[in-house]
Protein backbone atom coordinates (compact mmCIF):
# COMPACT_ATOMS: atom_id res chain seq x y z
CA UNK A 1 0.00 0.00 0.00
CA UNK A 2 1.55 3.84 -1.27
CA UNK A 3 1.04 6.09 2.11
CA UNK A 4 1.89 9.82 1.43
CA UNK A 5 2.59 11.46 4.62
CA UNK A 6 3.16 15.28 5.08
CA UNK A 7 6.24 15.84 6.39
CA UNK A 8 6.95 19.30 8.58
CA UNK A 9 10.14 21.75 9.51
CA UNK A 10 13.42 20.02 9.91
CA UNK A 11 12.53 16.93 8.69
CA UNK A 12 11.10 18.42 5.48
CA UNK A 13 14.33 20.06 5.42
CA UNK A 14 16.55 16.89 5.48
CA UNK A 15 14.18 14.97 2.72
CA UNK A 16 13.77 18.11 0.99
CA UNK A 17 9.91 17.85 0.60
CA UNK A 18 7.03 18.42 2.03
CA UNK A 19 5.14 15.71 1.63
CA UNK A 20 6.48 12.08 0.19
CA UNK A 21 5.31 8.52 -0.20
CA UNK A 22 5.99 5.35 0.94
CA UNK A 23 5.35 1.63 0.47
CA UNK A 24 4.13 -0.60 3.17
CA UNK A 25 2.80 -4.30 3.42
CA UNK A 26 -1.07 -4.41 3.95
CA UNK A 27 -2.75 -3.49 6.34
CA UNK A 28 -1.05 -0.28 6.79
CA UNK A 29 -0.16 0.36 10.66
CA UNK A 30 1.85 3.05 12.19
CA UNK A 31 5.05 1.33 13.02
CA UNK A 32 5.47 0.43 9.09
CA UNK A 33 5.10 3.52 8.26
CA UNK A 34 7.56 5.04 10.73
CA UNK A 35 10.21 2.15 9.96
CA UNK A 36 9.32 3.26 6.07
CA UNK A 37 9.93 7.07 6.92
CA UNK A 38 12.87 6.83 9.33
CA UNK A 39 14.87 4.64 6.49
CA UNK A 40 14.26 7.62 3.67
CA UNK A 41 17.49 9.97 5.66
CA UNK A 42 19.85 9.38 8.51
CA UNK A 43 18.74 13.05 9.16
CA UNK A 44 16.03 11.19 10.39
CA UNK A 45 15.41 9.33 14.17
CA UNK A 46 15.27 5.31 13.92
CA UNK A 47 11.68 6.05 15.36
CA UNK A 48 9.67 9.39 14.36
CA UNK A 49 6.63 10.62 16.00
CA UNK A 50 3.37 9.49 13.65
CA UNK A 51 0.69 11.14 13.70
CA UNK A 52 -3.02 9.80 11.56
CA UNK A 53 -6.04 11.89 11.20
CA UNK A 54 -4.07 15.10 13.26
CA UNK A 55 -3.52 12.77 16.66
CA UNK A 56 -0.33 11.24 17.67
CA UNK A 57 -0.67 7.66 16.68
CA UNK A 58 1.15 4.16 17.97
CA UNK A 59 2.55 1.71 16.33
CA UNK A 60 -0.32 -0.66 16.16
CA UNK A 61 -2.66 1.61 15.00
CA UNK A 62 -3.84 0.88 11.55
CA UNK A 63 -3.90 3.46 8.26
CA UNK A 64 -6.50 3.46 5.73
CA UNK A 65 -7.04 4.66 2.63
CA UNK A 66 -7.81 8.32 2.60
CA UNK A 67 -6.55 8.99 5.99
CA UNK A 68 -4.16 11.59 6.73
CA UNK A 69 -0.75 10.63 7.54
CA UNK A 70 2.34 12.95 8.98
CA UNK A 71 5.22 12.71 10.67
CA UNK A 72 5.64 14.93 13.74
CA UNK A 73 9.42 16.39 14.20
CA UNK A 74 10.32 17.71 17.68
CA UNK A 75 7.90 20.43 18.80
CA UNK A 76 9.01 24.11 19.98
CA UNK A 77 6.12 26.07 20.38
CA UNK A 78 6.18 28.67 23.10
CA UNK B 1 -16.37 31.48 25.33
CA UNK B 2 -12.91 29.88 25.15
CA UNK B 3 -10.59 30.39 22.28
CA UNK B 4 -7.84 28.55 20.56
CA UNK B 5 -5.56 28.22 17.74
CA UNK B 6 -2.67 28.72 15.79
CA UNK B 7 -2.62 32.58 14.23
CA UNK B 8 -0.36 34.69 11.69
CA UNK B 9 -1.58 38.49 12.55
CA UNK B 10 -0.02 39.84 15.46
CA UNK B 11 -1.58 39.25 19.14
CA UNK B 12 -3.22 41.89 20.59
CA UNK B 13 -2.80 41.45 24.29
CA UNK B 14 -5.19 44.13 25.70
CA UNK B 15 -8.11 42.64 23.53
CA UNK B 16 -7.24 39.27 24.30
CA UNK B 17 -6.79 40.09 28.30
CA UNK B 18 -10.67 41.46 27.87
CA UNK B 19 -12.05 38.85 26.38
CA UNK B 20 -11.56 36.57 29.39
CA UNK B 21 -12.99 39.01 31.94
CA UNK B 22 -16.38 40.25 32.65
CA UNK B 23 -18.34 41.08 36.15
CA UNK B 24 -17.65 37.61 37.40
CA UNK B 25 -13.75 37.88 37.20
CA UNK B 26 -11.36 38.53 39.96
CA UNK B 27 -8.76 37.54 38.29
CA UNK B 28 -6.66 37.08 34.87
CA UNK B 29 -3.76 35.42 35.00
CA UNK B 30 -1.82 35.99 31.96
CA UNK B 31 1.56 34.17 30.12
CA UNK B 32 3.41 36.01 27.08
CA UNK B 33 6.00 33.99 25.49
CA UNK B 34 8.07 37.03 23.58
CA UNK B 35 10.94 37.01 20.96
CA UNK B 36 14.44 36.92 22.91
CA UNK B 37 17.41 38.01 20.83
CA UNK B 38 19.79 35.40 22.47
CA UNK B 39 20.21 31.98 21.90
CA UNK B 40 22.94 29.53 23.51
CA UNK B 41 24.97 32.33 23.18
CA UNK B 42 23.93 33.23 19.71
CA UNK B 43 22.53 36.89 18.39
CA UNK B 44 19.06 36.19 17.41
CA UNK B 45 17.94 38.56 14.50
CA UNK B 46 14.38 37.04 14.54
CA UNK B 47 12.04 33.32 14.65
CA UNK B 48 9.84 32.03 12.12
CA UNK B 49 7.20 29.79 13.47
CA UNK B 50 5.42 27.01 11.72
CA UNK B 51 2.76 24.46 12.61
CA UNK B 52 0.76 21.91 11.17
CA UNK B 53 -2.29 24.34 11.00
CA UNK B 54 -5.35 21.66 11.48
CA UNK B 55 -3.60 19.21 14.37
CA UNK B 56 -1.75 21.99 15.96
CA UNK B 57 -5.45 23.37 16.69
CA UNK B 58 -6.60 20.22 17.84
CA UNK B 59 -4.12 19.66 20.20
CA UNK B 60 -4.76 23.38 21.73
CA UNK B 61 -8.65 22.59 21.87
CA UNK B 62 -7.55 19.66 24.00
CA UNK B 63 -5.29 21.23 25.51
CA UNK B 64 -7.37 23.70 26.44
CA UNK B 65 -10.52 21.50 27.34
CA UNK B 66 -8.00 19.73 30.10
CA UNK B 67 -7.66 23.23 31.76
CA UNK B 68 -11.04 24.03 32.21
CA UNK B 69 -11.43 20.73 33.70
CA UNK B 70 -8.42 21.11 36.20
CA UNK B 71 -10.29 24.87 36.58
CA UNK B 72 -13.80 24.95 36.72
CA UNK B 73 -14.99 27.89 36.04
CA UNK B 74 -12.14 29.55 34.10
CA UNK B 75 -12.91 31.39 30.52
CA UNK B 76 -8.69 31.17 28.48
CA UNK B 77 -7.95 32.15 25.36
CA UNK B 78 -4.73 30.65 23.90
CA UNK B 79 -3.09 31.86 20.70
CA UNK B 80 0.23 31.38 19.22
CA UNK B 81 1.41 33.14 16.25
CA UNK B 82 3.05 31.83 12.64
CA UNK B 83 5.11 32.97 10.49
CA UNK B 84 7.92 35.54 10.82
CA UNK B 85 8.64 37.13 13.82
CA UNK B 86 10.71 40.14 15.22
CA UNK B 87 12.84 40.57 18.50
CA UNK B 88 10.26 41.53 20.93
CA UNK B 89 7.11 40.16 19.32
CA UNK B 90 4.34 38.22 21.53
CA UNK B 91 4.56 34.92 20.34
CA UNK B 92 2.42 33.30 22.32
CA UNK B 93 -0.05 34.38 24.90
CA UNK B 94 -2.44 32.48 27.39
CA UNK B 95 -5.30 34.20 28.85
CA UNK B 96 -6.89 33.09 32.12
CA UNK B 97 -9.93 34.58 33.79
CA UNK B 98 -11.83 33.49 36.58
CA UNK B 99 -13.45 34.16 39.95
CA UNK B 100 -10.04 34.13 41.75
CA UNK B 101 -6.46 33.71 41.33
CA UNK B 102 -5.62 30.03 41.86
CA UNK B 103 -7.71 28.40 39.39
CA UNK B 104 -6.51 31.05 36.94
CA UNK B 105 -2.69 30.59 37.51
CA UNK B 106 -3.34 27.22 37.34
CA UNK B 107 -4.98 26.78 34.24
CA UNK B 108 -2.61 29.15 32.80
CA UNK B 109 0.16 27.36 33.61
CA UNK B 110 -1.25 24.08 32.27
CA UNK B 111 -1.68 25.43 28.94
CA UNK B 112 1.48 26.78 28.56
CA UNK B 113 3.41 23.71 29.46
CA UNK B 114 1.55 21.14 27.45
CA UNK B 115 1.58 23.67 24.51
CA UNK B 116 5.57 23.28 24.71
CA UNK B 117 5.11 19.52 25.20
CA UNK B 118 2.31 18.52 22.27
CA UNK B 119 1.51 21.24 19.66
CA UNK B 120 2.90 20.74 16.64
CA UNK B 121 4.57 23.83 16.22
CA UNK B 122 8.17 24.44 15.40
CA UNK B 123 10.93 27.22 15.34
CA UNK B 124 13.63 28.29 13.30
CA UNK B 125 16.00 31.11 14.88
CA UNK B 126 17.71 33.39 12.71
CA UNK B 127 21.25 34.46 13.39
CA UNK B 128 23.18 38.04 13.55
CA UNK B 129 25.79 35.71 10.91
CA UNK B 130 22.72 34.99 8.52
CA UNK B 131 22.22 31.53 9.22
CA UNK B 132 18.92 29.61 10.34
CA UNK B 133 18.53 26.86 12.41
CA UNK B 134 15.39 24.50 13.40
CA UNK B 135 15.49 24.87 17.60
CA UNK B 136 14.83 20.69 18.77
CA UNK B 137 12.92 22.35 21.95
CA UNK B 138 10.65 19.15 22.92
CA UNK B 139 9.44 15.83 21.93
CA UNK B 140 6.48 15.17 22.53
CA UNK B 141 5.30 12.34 25.52
CA UNK B 142 3.25 13.13 28.08
CA UNK B 143 -0.21 13.91 28.01
CA UNK B 144 -0.38 13.19 24.07
CA UNK B 145 -2.73 10.11 23.76
CA UNK B 146 -0.56 7.12 24.08
CA UNK B 147 2.30 8.69 22.45
CA UNK B 148 5.45 6.36 21.29
CA UNK B 149 8.91 7.21 22.50
CA UNK B 150 10.95 9.14 20.24
CA UNK B 151 14.60 8.72 20.38
CA UNK B 152 15.64 12.01 18.13
CA UNK B 153 15.85 13.77 21.58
Amino acid sequence: MNITVRVFASYADALGADRTTVTVPDPATVGAVRAAIAALSPRLPPRPIIAVNEEYATDDVAIAPGDEVAVIPPVAGG
Amino acid sequence: MNRSGVVANPIDVGAIVDEVRDAHTGAVATFLGTVRDSSNARVVTGLEYSAYTGMATREMEAIVREATAIAPGVRIVALHRVGNLAVGDVCVMIAAGHAHRGPAFDACRYVIEEIKKRVPIWKRERYADGSAEWVNACAPQDGASALPQDTHT
